[in-house]
């Protein structure tokens, strides 16, 4: 099965990357654009075949490396 | 004093770190590569050094801080080892736990490489105690994440427990409340993104880096 987890700056954290993503939109004339916040996606791809398994072990994954929790959210989306 | 330098893929600043240590303690530093699984017998303090540990894939610092020799340093710690962390080592601790907070991208994007004026806060550690408290002193800092975040509450008990070891006198990344370094609860931990390694002899343009590893000897030898 196949995972993707998204990993996003928690709210309150200062977003550099995402400021700068903000300013190079108004720069381009999209001036309707309040705030862009920056994260990325890890795609994977799973041997398990057990779903509650596969979303435990992301979990797992996320907690210990995938994301920062102390600055990062992380949200686990599986599909068959 | 017997000292050990943490070696990963793309740290670029060990052997820097190893001459300044040598250095100090007339010793050298086991050069400990990052699969090995148990630090050297023997072995009094752990230097993290800077550099691009695994390429900073990921974020700074997330890959190498659960490398196998790592679960050992953090053993060592918290069995009230000595464990310094620069630059990319500093990023590598708050990504182990074993200092609080995160090192975030420089608030103004950039990869900045230059000298830096630092106070030194405390004198009160094994790191600092080479300096005078309130000491003004210059150190080079190369970095693209050292911008230090620390919630209130972090940042209220950093101040209040006296573990803010270095600040910067004209802050070039946006850290908190001018962060450049910081001690463990138990003050045995320090990260700092600024490079003491770099300023450790007249050669390369001054001391001011030499009196952590002098002090830091220092302390040792009278414990």
């Amino acid at each position: 099965m196949q995972a993707k987890v998204h990993v996003t700056l928690k709210t309150g954290v200062l977003d550099p990357q995402g400021e700068a993503v903000r300013h190079a939109l108004g720069g381009l004339g999209f001036e309707n654009v309040a705030s862009v916040r920056q994260g990325k996606v890890i795609e994977l791809e799973l041997t398990e075949t057990d779903r509650a398994k596969a979303q435990s072990d992301l979990t797992d994954m996320c907690e210990k490396l995938l994301a920062n929790t102390v600055i990062e959210n992380y949200q686990i989306d599986i599909s068959d | 004093m017997q000292s050990a330098v943490i070696v990963f893929p793309g740290s670029n600043c060990d052997r820097d770190l190893k001459v300044a240590l040598t250095k100090a303690t007339g010793k050298t530093p086991h050069m400990v590569w990052h699969k090995d699984t148990a630090l050297p017998a023997g072995v009094d303090f752990v230097g993290i050094p800077g550099g691009f540990s695994f390429g900073d894939y990921l974020r700074c610092g997330a890959i190498a801080a659960r490398a196998p020799i790592m679960q050992s340093v953090i053993n060592f710690a918290n069995g009230g080892g000595i464990v310094m962390g620069i630059c990319n080592g500093f990023q590598v601790l708050v990504e182990t736990g074993l200092l609080p907070g995160a090192l975030m991208r420089n608030a103004g994007l950039k990869y900045i490489c230059k000298d830096v004026a630092l106070k030194v806060e405390t004198s009160q550690s094994l790191f600092t105690n080479g300096y005078n408290q309130g000491e003004k002193i210059t150190i080079p800092i190369a970095h693209h994440d050292g911008n230090y975040l620390a919630d209130d509450a972090l940042l209220a008990r950093l101040k209040g427990e006296d573990r803010i070891a270095f600040t910067y006198e004209d802050n070039p990344n946006g850290s908190v409340a001018d962060i450049a370094g910081i001690l463990s609860e138990n003050r045995r931990v320090m990260g700092m993104m600024p490079h003491p390694e770099r300023l450790n002899d007249p050669a390369l343009g001054g001391r001011d880096g030499a009196k952590l590893f002098e002090g830091l000897m220092s302390s040792l030898a009278d414990a």
